[in-house]
């Protein structure tokens, strides 16, 4: 098995393992984590394609996969901040939420109400 | 000197690619230059690039026209595959144009919701700033041939679409937004797997030499069988990615609550342009990457989602109880049209399907755009837009619902609307054979002529404590009406262009004929019969919801509740993350089996 050959199947293994958890996750902080994963995995796969040395051929590595991998890790960065912002300002708006219920209900109903661990989207 | 002669070497001359670089240039660099502007500025700075895009649009468009030919400019004098090029055909042009005019009309009406003084600094200066990124990953998708470039492009357009989603700031917002980017991040790992396998399969990410070199035109002969078979699994792994970007049913779980949420400008926006930039690129890789589509059975699989998408968003739109919601659920239907594209282009008459889905893109863009802009018009007058309680509304706001049942017709499809014109040519591409297709295009119109019946009723019911006139929270202004009115009549008088000027669509392809497919079209819908045969079924099954409402409580309507009940059951499972998750792998794995076997 060659190196390019290696790479290739740990990166297919971890877009697997990330789509399971993207998937399956339950919290929303677990599917995002999953999503990283899959990226991650793919960016593998282009180290792979540059190790081969493309079509083109040739012993040396190929640059331009390489290239891409730094530009696809910055989507994957600022998708990352996105999505991690929308979580921190929806546990806080939930927090409010919480805190103005708490004030009009009686004092041990709000424990149930207040959950700023559960997951973000809603779904079972 | 005139400004003609001075812009001729430009609309007509040999520097008429030189307006490429602009036309990506200009939103780009806007929405950079927005946030460092300040609220106020980012306001003026996004309302002028905007309509001097609209100019740089229509000069390409001109241009285009007048060389016959498709455009290209290699950015800095460095050619593909190492260097961007950019691309302009018939098709990007008409999209360019589209997202122009849209957004111009959308921004006018929303600069007076989205100013300091209304809105406030922070989100005057969101909505702008976003507006920009929005039209400059468009821009980007039209433009670009490069398959990694395109994902930069379709990366830009949804992180700026999805903070347009969550402007209000609640929670049911925030969550819709993050249940929108997640699953678009899904789409966007799977497309970008299968743009690093084309990398390594062919040497390459430009779409013209992959499609050379796939139908054995390439320096090295002939594809052989197994990078054919590699090069098609990554084409359908980039598929798949973008049709969960487009939320094509069943994998729509994050289009109500995103679409239904946000204010109405953005999704306006949003249900008009941003769908279709993904679908956009389904139309490159399936129509100009894979050599001859037609022999594979993909068109089978993406036909068959796009008809069950027409019917179950329809029927899911005229249960709806919120107004907001019974538009989004209708642009999941019109997005099925979409994809009829897919089998009707593969036949032997196929030519004018590739017109019809560029059509229908157009006459939805325009006919959702005004429904969204008054349904938010609805929205600020009740102070809600909750459809049982709208009575009286016929009579509170006659020219609101004037222009709501204008938009409407376009979108039932009636001559000589744009809706038509698209079940017209889709009716003709699928020919005798294709009836299935053509029942299922029928439906679709009858199926939007009854939820817009069911509006219509509300509308016309007396007010709640048998007033005729309900109680307003706020009153809207007529001037709100201008811009939804023009979209309105646009979608609804699209087939009364002269046909000469739908040869734009056809530059740099050769299976289509735009002009002729439309001028035969509407000679068909002029014809006194032919004008009925349109007409007839949509005003009856108008006419019978109406009726069937307005007779209250029966055993009928409450046997028809129950059936509803049960089918908005099985679509609220549909739309669980898990679900959605399981489905988009068995859409993967069927379009694999499609083209691979």
């Amino acid at each position: 098995m060659t190196a390019a050959e290696l790479y290739g199947l740990c990166g297919a293994g971890l877009v697997g393992v990330g789509l399971y958890g993207a998937i399956l996750g339950r919290s929303a902080l677990r599917r995002l984590l999953g999503f990283n994963l899959m990226g991650s995995g793919v960016f593998l796969i282009f180290g792979a394609v540059a190790r081969r040395g493309g079509l083109a051929g040739g012993s040396a590595s190929d640059p331009v996969p390489q290239a891409l991998v730094i530009t696809g890790l910055v989507v994957a960065f600022a998708a990352t901040a996105l999505a991690v912002a929308l979580l921190v300002r929806l546990a806080a708006v939930r927090r409010e939420a919480g805190a103005a219920r708490g004030a009009a209900l009686p004092a041990g109903a709000t424990a149930a109400a207040a959950h700023p661990e559960s997951d973000g989207t809603g779904a079972a | 000197m005139t400004l003609a002669a001075v812009l001729e070497p430009w609309l007509a001359g040999p520097r008429a690619a030189e307006l490429l670089f602009p036309l990506l240039a200009v939103p780009v660099l806007a929405a950079l230059l927005a946030p460092l502007l300040g609220a106020r500025g980012a306001r003026l700075l996004a309302l002028g690039s905007l309509l001097l895009g609209l100019a740089l649009a229509l000069a390409a468009a001109a241009a285009l026209l007048a060389a016959g030919a498709p455009l290209t400019y290699a950015l800095g004098g460095w050619a593909a595959p190492l260097g961007v090029e950019l691309a302009l055909d018939g098709p990007a042009a008409l999209m360019l144009v589209l997202t122009a005019a849209v957004l111009v009309l959308v921004g006018l009406h929303a600069a007076g919701e989205f100013r300091v003084g209304a809105a406030g600094r922070r989100v005057t200066l969101a909505f702008w700033t976003l507006l920009l990124g929005v039209w400059a990953g468009l821009n980007g998708l039209y433009l670009g041939r490069d398959l990694f470039n395109l994902y930069v492009a379709i990366e830009v357009l949804t992180f700026s679409a999805v903070p347009l989603v969550c402007l209000k700031g609640g929670a049911a917002q925030l969550e819709a937004a993050f249940r929108y980017l997640l699953f678009a991040l899904l789409g966007s790992a799977l497309y970008l797997l299968g743009a690093g396998l084309m990398l390594g399969l062919h040497g390459t990410l430009d779409i013209g030499q992959i499609a050379a070199a796939l139908a054995g035109g390439g320096a090295d002969g002939s594809a052989t069988g197994a990078v054919r078979s590699g090069s098609l699994a990554a084409v359908v792994l980039m598929s798949t990615g973008l049709l969960a970007k487009t939320a094509l049913m069943p994998l729509h779980l994050w289009l109500p609550p995103a679409h239904g949420g946000a204010p109405a400008p953005a999704s306006a926006v949003l249900s008009a342009l941003v769908v279709k930039g993904s679908f956009f690129l389904l139309f490159r890789l399936w129509l100009d990457l894979v050599p001859d589509p037609g022999a594979l059975h993909i068109g089978l699989v993406l036909g068959t989602l796009g008809a069950f998408a027409i019917l179950l968003g329809n029927l899911m739109a005229l249960m709806q109880a919120r107004l907001k919601l019974l538009v989004a659920y209708s642009t999941l239907a019109q997005l099925g049209y979409l994809f009829l594209l897919f089998p009707l282009a593969a036949g032997p008459g196929g030519g004018p399907a590739a017109t019809a889905a560029l059509l229908q893109v157009v006459s939805h863009a325009l006919a959702k755009a005004a429904l969204f802009l008054l349904a938010g018009r609805v929205q600020v007058a009740f102070g809600h837009d909750r459809l049982a309680e709208l009575g009286g509304f016929g009579r509170a706001l006659p020219m609101t619902l004037v222009v709501i049942v204008l938009a409407g017709l376009a979108l039932a499809g009636l001559p000589p609307s744009g809706g038509y014109l698209v079940k017209s040519l889709y009716g003709s591409a699928a020919g005798a054979e294709g009836w299935g297709w053509r029942l299922v295009l029928d439906l679709g119109g009858l199926l939007s002529a009854a939820y817009l019946a069911r509006i219509l009723a509300v509308a016309v019911r007396p007010a709640a404590g048998g007033t005729a006139a309900p109680h307003l929270a706020e009153r809207p202004g007529g001037f709100g009406l201008l811009v939804p009115g023009l979209l309105a009549l646009a979608a609804l008088l699209l087939g009364l262009l002269p046909p000469g000027w739908f040869a734009l669509l056809d530059v740099g392809r050769a299976e289509m004929a735009s002009a002729a497919a439309v001028a035969g079209a509407m000679r068909g819908a002029l014809a006194a019969g032919g004008f009925w045969s349109s007409t007839g079924p949509v005003l009856t099954v108008a006419l019978a919801v109406v009726l069937f409402i307005a007779a209250g409580q029966s055993a009928w309507q409450r046997r028809v509740g129950a059936l509803g009940r049960g089918l908005a059951g099985v679509e609220g499972r549909l739309r669980e993350w898990r679900v959605a998750g399981a489905l988009l792998l068995a859409i993967l794995l069927a379009q694999a089996l499609a083209v691979l076997t």
